[in-house]
């Protein structure tokens, strides 16, 4: 694998909803690189037929009776919300006419 | 001196004679806080009214409904929320967000009787190994104010060694507890992954963390994690496994404990002080009946890789939910709804975390999604193997902490894959989820040094029994730093 481009780090920065000036893009592609480059390391390994780990311990479902149990109240969860009217969050405009 | 020299026992005992209240130890936290803190530069937000008032009325409690912690003040982290008291992880995206409800571990220490003093400065989200990564402030060493206190619980191991508070709370996903404990001569465990509730912890890689205990010596960081662990419902990842009474299992005999040594943990890179401190400690270990051999973890020099592709990936999922929508920043004068998210990640996240999404978003895109994220899952596999082979002879696994003491403030900041090399020796026990301690073993140039003793799965008990004898054959835990003693 080559180095990132600058244009793949703006196009992650995308996908990860962040904006980039071309600055930060290059210097990014820089230091991105390298760890991605480290990264090739791995590669020594034969993983062939070797599972891969998702989770070190046996993890299984954790089932409770459906019971309803009472939440948070909507005004205490309202709290932290900059923007607000009757109640509901604000944001700017979906769709641009 | 001051009171937080004392062991919990020793201030129970004075609490019972009448020597002192609670009130005075939660005064001394906070006028120790007032006096040091402009050099250790640890606490984000302090709780100060309400830990005044909670220890006023703790004080009328009969002492035999008292248990070991009544009534000791904590420092807590700040990625761990605290109902009303403002939590932020060090980053400016969380600035002003003042959780609605409690973690379990806050909720634990409340019912232990522990008294909150405030938030622990750390690196941003928990990415980092210096401290340097917080949006707010620089955490000192207290022991060398020029040199870094570690990361990412840099200042929840700073508080201590500087008896700020006797006890605080830290996370651990790569280290983040032991290295910071090694830095500043302090006793810092991370548990079995699942043994702590992370309800309420915000999440770095969910996989990899976990909150653990920090303190000034084995037998108070023995109790209080028995205080925070244990299953909890609102955390289906904690482990349905009966915590034991660790504490009372500490009794200095570790007569034909089985040691074995990892020669990839006393190899190139490792500095030659840090080998010497571990292998005098071996000698205690030995003098003490245990028995000392040399193992392989051959997988080792993979898990540095395996790890930043794994914890980023996580990571890169976890922090979406920041978005300036309904808690924390929210950028301006943005035009719609994708530049709000933009903007908003953009000026509030720092440098680290935003390499780190952009990696792990890279990491899992369509395209080198097997190459990076699959393979390193794999690798992940080989090296949890290493351990589980290790286990089969043997109690315990002992080496460094960290390859170096602490390193100066401002060295390694512009260059992220030095830095992360700090991480090196504790980043596999995060992948193979097993518990691990970091305890003091010596000082190279006034800088402290920390032995690292791994255990199995949900066997910290061999682990507290192993560094509490360690501890009571030697006297690094008793000293403390030039700045103790105030200015």
């Amino acid at each position: 694998m080559a180095k990132l481009s600058k244009e793949e780090v703006k196009h992650v920065a995308h996908l990860a909803r962040l904006a980039i000036t071309d600055e930060e893009a290059e210097k990014f592609a820089d230091q991105l690189g390298k760890i991605t480059d480290f990264a090739q390391t791995l590669n020594e390994l034969d993983t062939t037929n070797v599972e891969p780990t998702s989770h070190v311990l046996p993890i299984v479902n954790v089932m409770r009776e459906d019971v309803a149990q009472k939440g948070l109240d909507r005004e205490v969860m309202m709290q932290n919300v900059k923007e607000q009217v009757d109640g509901q969050v604000k944001v700017p405009a979906i769709l641009e006419d | 001196m001051t009171l937080f020299k004392l062991s919990s026992k020793e201030l129970q005992e004075g609490l019972h004679n009448g020597e002192f209240k609670i009130a005075d130890l939660t005064n001394e936290a906070f006028a120790r806080i007032e006096n040091l803190d402009n050099d250790v530069q640890a606490f984000l937000a302090l709780n100060k009214e309400k830990a005044t008032e909670q220890a006023a009325q703790m004080d009328q409690v009969p002492f035999e409904q008292r248990g070991p912690l009544f009534g000791l003040p904590i420092g807590v982290k700040d990625n761990i929320v605290t109902e009303g008291l403002e939590t932020t992880c060090a980053s400016k995206i969380l600035e002003g967000f003042m959780p609605i409800y409690d973690a379990t571990v806050v909720k634990k220490l409340r019912e232990a009787g522990m008294v909150t003093v405030g938030k622990l400065n750390m690196d941003e989200f928990a990415m980092g190994s210096s401290n340097e990564n917080s949006a707010y402030k620089t955490t000192k060493n207290p022991w060398n104010l020029n040199h870094v206190p570690g990361g990412s619980s840099g200042a929840s191991a700073a508080s201590v060694a500087a008896g700020e508070v006797p006890f605080s709370l830290g996370s651990d996903t790569g280290g983040s507890i032991r290295q910071p404990a090694a830095y500043c001569g302090v006793v810092g465990m991370k548990p079995t992954y699942g043994r702590v509730s992370r309800f309420g912890l915000v999440a770095f890689a969910s996989s990899l963390d976990q909150i653990g205990p920090i303190t000034r010596n084995v037998y108070d960081n023995a109790l209080l994690l028995e205080a925070i662990a244990g299953v909890d419902p609102s955390d289906s990842t904690s482990a349905d496994v009966p915590v034991p009474n660790y504490a009372s299992k500490l009794n200095g005999d570790i007569k034909g404990l089985r040691i074995a040594v990892p020669k990839e943990y006393l190899g190139e890179g490792v500095k030659e002080e840090v080998k010497n401190s571990v292998l005098q400690a071996l000698e205690v270990l030995k003098g003490l009946g245990a028995t000392v051999d040399e193992v392989s973890l051959p997988h080792s020099k993979y898990a540095l890789a395996a790890y930043y592709i794994l914890s980023s990936s996580e990571a890169s999922s976890n922090l979406s939910r920041f978005d300036g929508i309904r808690y924390g920043f929210r950028a301006e004068n943005v035009k719609n709804l994708m530049e709000l998210y933009k903007e908003t990640r953009a000026q509030g996240f720092g440098d680290e975390v935003k390499r780190r999404i952009m990696l792990g978003t890279y990491s899992l895109s369509a395209g080198t999604y097997d190459a990076y994220y699959k393979k390193a899952q794999q690798a992940r596999t080989l090296i949890k193997q290493d351990y589980d082979k290790v286990f089969e002879n043997y109690d315990v696994i002992i080496g460094p902490t960290a390859p170096t003491a602490a390193f100066e403030i401002g060295a390694n900041i512009d260059d992220p894959m030095t830095m992360y090399a700090n991480d090196i020796l504790t980043i596999p026990i995060n992948l193979a989820g097993v518990p691990a301690i970091s305890i003091p073993c010596g000082f190279d140039n006034g800088l402290p040094l920390g032995l690292q003793i791994i255990g199995k799965h949900f066997d910290e008990e061999t682990i507290y029994r192993t560094a509490y004898a360690y501890e009571q054959a030697t006297d690094f835990n008793t000293q403390t730093p030039q700045i103790w003693e105030g200015k």
